[in-house]
């Protein structure tokens, strides 16, 4: 009688206790805490938005697998405002005060250049987003870049080696001084110099530039055949419409290349007609086969319409996602949150995401590029969903991805039907 | 730097509408710190809101300029209630109102700006209209049709305040309380109303020329720091209280940084006010028509 | 002798901290409010003792920091070398500005001191040795001991750098170049035709200005590890010198300890518990409300609530 009872209130209890838990039970030794700044407003907020929902996501899944190291995933972001002189703050706090484990570093080169002197100072593992060339000068070993593109020839070579295909011999560099534009225009210059293509016009302007009028003129006067331009979401809306407003010119044969800002929803949806006949980069257009993009572009939706926020996700959020992604196969690989042990499995292994294997060369850098060049192709005003067809991008470089010629000049392409 | 005849016509004519547009956006400051001698560092400010405020109104479906017009009452009865209370606190005390007046007005230019920051964020904000992001076209040139629309509503305003201050009862008060204060006491007219009434007037105008500002171009809450200097520039070198003065200084400046931007490059444009306005300071700080 | 013997305890007790384990955070916004009580003591000597508003305390500031950059990275300077590099061109700065615009009266001062700090701005945008509008990543040398980390140096550095500027502010508000100050201050008229050498007096408060900010201004590109234009000749360091002067008090070297004090610790609880912006919104606050309400600052108040006077 007495052994059932105990029996029985063994069995209850344990049913009590099971009930209580939802789902997985985690360790008991506190969140692993990740930290980062995220630029949600200013130039670079739209992209932001959409990369930090897709990292939330992946926080999600992998506390549903368990956390890691048997503890749940926190993501502690604040919001920069793509301002670099809020990062070491920001990062600082993180560190001292939140007491993080892991850090991301913010979407963009501009709010990650005070990032890397920092992070070498004080023996960091960064896990890079979308940044080009931030880590050269300081050389910091512990750096691992989410972005498809290693060097200046990896981004330029496509939009120059078509227009040299197209007779072009004059290039017009239009480039905003900041770490992003000026890394991406040094490596421009040499390339175009080295593939004898003249440049007739090289300006810089500051970042807080609205009115491009006057250096549009500028350009339309200088008669190049290319126009190179590298700028951030604002200047590069500005730019555009600037174009549209004064003319660049019947002589250009292909204008753009290097316009952060064009890949984000929110701007393509605004910009709409505007955006024909300009050929610009991206890391993922509709057609390109990564394993398991479709999949994680469907449940990003989701995620997305509920934070009211860029609905397709092309652009930044699978990377993003790869990023969790490569955070989760090191911790688990290296078993320990421990920064060197991190940063040496990073090095050796080939990590597995939802846009395909990632190998890192000895800069943090992907060893193998991916970036795209593609010419926007009828597009029309006020359609978010058109652009989920891969004819509104028409791949023209690399040769493994492309789908199609470029139209030349630039006033014919902005007038063709899709 | 590349020069061509073209280039340099473009950048007169770009110069010209700038200068006007320049010139209706320091109209306002013409008033309040030209005639009335209040040290008013937030007119940028107030301006700024005046733009955001029309970003609301036009957002409901109104056309921008029209929404900037309709602020212009609104605006009046804040700029009276402004020099209220900026009067009852330092000018009617007098120590030392200097050194309290300017802080005074500089901190109200902060607690302006922040604002801004905390309801709309630091993102740019656009309006939308039938005439922004189409231009004229004369032969070469393209002339985009939000400048000329800001050089109309620019002209019509200067000259309507022109008109106000030369030929109506208030608008002559106004100026004689510039000149002569005690003069005015003794042949019984209130000072202070008129001076209420003409700071009111002068908040009013910055409505509209926020509509403008926002019609040109994108607006976000810290650029009134730039405007700061273009507008002090521009009344410091028309001289204080002259209206036909402040056209003339708006050209001058418009074309100056037009030419600096095609010739020299962006980057030193944002310079080209505040180093006119050090010049005029140092060389001629009457300015051109001064009294 | 009591002021000295303050100033030393003082010294001595921001070494014993920076060598006792406290959080690491506390040294990092420590710094920046330091920074505020040199730059408001500085700021105190033209506008409290002589009546000159200067809106251009980015200006020294910032050439202060650009001064410390260009040494760094073209000699590896050392972090002193930077700091009287910082103070020299300060000083030539003030000199100069002071040369140019001190025959102007109230608000045009105050408005070619802003003009002043937009040109600095540009010129540093245009040098790219400096980084222009970009910026510079800059990679500090190793730390001398005692001191476990940079932060915890920089932090006593600049701790004894505020002793020193109000040391310098005592001398001179006690000496006759306070007593010409002050009489300028309440009429510039009558102070000239006592004999008082106006200009001269002036000059000498705006350079030493000058050259207080920008010494505050040298350790900066260290502090961050990072230079930019925007965020060195912000004006949110008129605010916050401003602000510090008048809400602490303007006629006495105390009252911008006071007020930058006070103001400066705010502004970093603020900034770690709500935003950025919010506490910056309070300085604007504080200072539009005292300005009204109290224009003899903490000081005036103390005077006015306390038996005794000071």
């Amino acid at each position: 009688m007495r052994h059932s009872r105990r029996k029985v209130l063994k069995a209850g209890a344990a049913l009590a206790v099971t009930a209580g838990i939802p789902g997985r039970a985690f360790a008991q030794a506190g969140p692993v805490k990740v930290g980062m700044s995220m630029p949600q407003t200013g130039s670079l907020g739209a992209g932001g938005q959409a990369a930090l929902v897709a990292l939330r996501l992946w926080v999600d899944d992998v506390n549903q697998r368990g956390g890691l190291l048997n503890r749940k995933v926190e993501l502690i972001a604040y919001d920069d405002q793509t301002n670099p002189a809020n990062v070491p703050g920001i990062y600082t706090k993180l560190l001292d005060v939140d007491k993080v484990d892991l850090i991301i570093a913010p979407y963009g080169t501009v709010p990650t250049a005070p990032l890397m002197p920092m992070a070498k100072q004080r023996g960091l593992l960064v896990m890079g987003n979308f940044s080009f060339q931030v880590n050269a000068k300081v050389q910091h070993d512990m750096w691992f870049n989410n972005a498809p593109w290693n060097n200046a020839s990896s981004w330029s070579d496509g939009f120059f080696a078509h227009g040299r295909k197209l007779g072009a011999k004059t290039v017009a560099f239009l480039a905003a001084d900041q770490e992003f534009a000026q890394n991406l225009a040094n490596g421009a210059r040499e390339l175009a110099k080295k593939g004898n293509i003249k440049a007739v016009y090289d300006q810089n302007y500051p970042p807080t530039t609205t009115d491009f009028s006057s250096l549009v003129r500028g350009i339309r006067a200088a008669k190049p055949d290319m126009v190179f331009v590298m700028s951030y979401p604002n200047d590069s809306v500005a730019i555009v419409r600037a174009v549209n407003e004064i003319g660049i010119g019947s002589g250009v044969k292909m204008f753009g290349g290097g316009m952060v800002g064009l890949q984000f929803t929110p701007i393509m949806s605004s910009l709409g007609s505007l955006l024909n006949g300009i050929v610009n980069y991206n890391s993922y257009v509709p057609g390109m086969k990564y394993p398991g993009i479709e999949d994680f572009l469907k449940r990003y939706a989701q995620r997305a319409k509920e934070a009211k926020v860029d609905p397709l996700g092309f652009y930044l959020p699978p990377f993003n996602y790869a990023i969790g992604q490569m955070l989760e196969q090191a911790v688990n690989g290296a078993k320990s949150l421990e920064h060197k042990q991190l940063a040496a499995y990073l090095k050796k292994n080939e990590m597995k995401t939802v846009v395909g294997p990632i190998r890192y060369g000895p800069d943090g850098e992907w060893a193998n590029a991916r970036v795209v060049q593609a010419q926007f192709r009828g597009v029309v005003d006020k359609d978010v969903e058109q652009f989920r067809s891969p004819a509104r991008q028409v791949v023209i470089y690399p040769d493994a991805y492309k789908t199609g010629e470029v139209i030349a000049p630039f006033e014919k392409a902005r007038k063709a039907k899709a | 730097m590349f020069f061509s005849f073209e280039l340099l016509l473009e950048a007169l004519m770009f110069g010209v509408l700038l200068g006007c547009f320049y010139a209706a956006v320091s109209i306002g400051l013409s008033v309040s710190f030209g005639l009335l001698d209040v040290p008013h560092v937030a007119h940028p400010a107030i301006m700024v809101l005046g733009s955001y405020a029309t970003y609301l109104v036009a957002g409901q479906g109104l056309d921008p300029i029209l929404s900037g017009v309709l602020l212009m009452p609104v605006f009046f009865v804040v700029g009276v209630l402004v020099y209220r209370f900026y009067y009852e606190s330092f000018e009617r005390r007098g120590t030392e109102a200097g050194v309290r007046g300017l802080a005074f007005f500089f901190g109200l230019a902060f607690i302006i700006e922040i604002g801004l920051i905390l309801v709309f964020g630091v993102d740019q904000r656009t309006v939308e209209a039938a005439y922004i992001g189409e231009s004229l076209e004369l032969g070469e040139y393209r002339v985009p049709y939000r400048m000329l629309v800001a050089f109309g509503v620019a002209l019509v305003l200067t000259f309507a305040l022109t008109l106000y201050l030369s030929r109506t009862f208030t608008g002559r008060a106004i100026k004689a309380v510039a000149q002569d204060e005690p003069a005015l006491r003794l042949m019984g007219a209130n000072p202070v109303r008129i001076k209420q009434w003409a700071f009111g007037i002068a908040t009013g105008v910055s409505a509209l020329a926020g509509a403008m500002l926002i019609v040109v171009g994108p607006v976000e809450p810290a650029i009134d720091r730039l405007y700061i200097g273009r507008t002090f520039c521009i009344v410091v070198l028309a001289g204080l209280g002259s209206m036909t003065g402040t056209l003339v200084a708006g050209l001058i400046l418009g074309i100056a940084e037009s030419m600096v931007l095609m010739f020299f490059g962006a980057s030193w444009a944002p310079a080209v006010a505040f180093s006119l306005l050090l010049l005029v300071l140092g060389v001629r700080p009457q300015g051109l028509f001064g009294r | 002798m009591r002021f000295w013997i303050s100033a030393a305890v003082l010294a001595a007790a921001s070494l014993g901290l920076a060598l006792s384990p406290v959080n690491e955070y506390f040294f990092y916004a420590a710094y920046v409010v330091l920074t505020f009580v040199v730059l408001a003591t500085a700021w105190n000597i033209l506008g409290g003792y002589a009546g000159y508003v200067n809106f251009g305390t980015p200006a020294f500031f910032g050439i202060g920091a650009y001064a410390a950059t260009v040494l760094f990275r073209s000699l590896g300077a050392p972090l002193a070398v930077q700091i009287a590099a910082g103070a020299l061109m300060g000083g030539l700065l003030g000199f100069g500005v002071g040369m140019l615009t001190l025959r102007l009266r109230g608000i045009f001062f105050a408005i070619a001191t802003v003009a002043v700090v937009f040109i600095m701005e540009t010129l540093m945008i245009n040098w790219r040795y400096v980084g222009g509008a970009t910026g510079l990543q800059l990679l500090r040398p190793e730390v001398i001991a005692p001191f476990e980390n940079y932060i915890r140096m920089l932090f006593v550095v600049m701790a004894w750098m505020g002793i020193a500027a109000v040391a310098i502010a005592r001398y001179v508000q006690d000496s006759w170049i306070g007593r010409g100050l002050r009489a300028l201050r309440d009429s510039e008229e009558a102070a000239e035709a006592c004999g008082v050498p106006t200009l001269k007096l002036k000059l000498f408060a705006c350079t030493v200005m000058g050259g207080l900010m920008g010494a505050a201004g040298a350790p900066m590109p260290m502090y961050l590890s990072f230079i930019e234009p925007a965020s060195t000749f912000n004006l949110n360091y008129t605010v916050g010198a401003l602000g510090g002067a008048i809400i602490g008090g303007m006629s006495h070297w105390l009252g911008p300890i006071i007020g930058a004090l006070l103001l400066g610790s705010l502004q970093q609880i603020v900034t770690v518990t709500i935003s950025g912006e919010v506490n910056v919104l309070i300085v604007g606050v504080l200072l539009v409300l005292f300005v009204v309400l109290a224009p003899e600052g903490i000081l005036g108040l103390l005077k006015k609530w306390l038996p005794f006077s000071k």
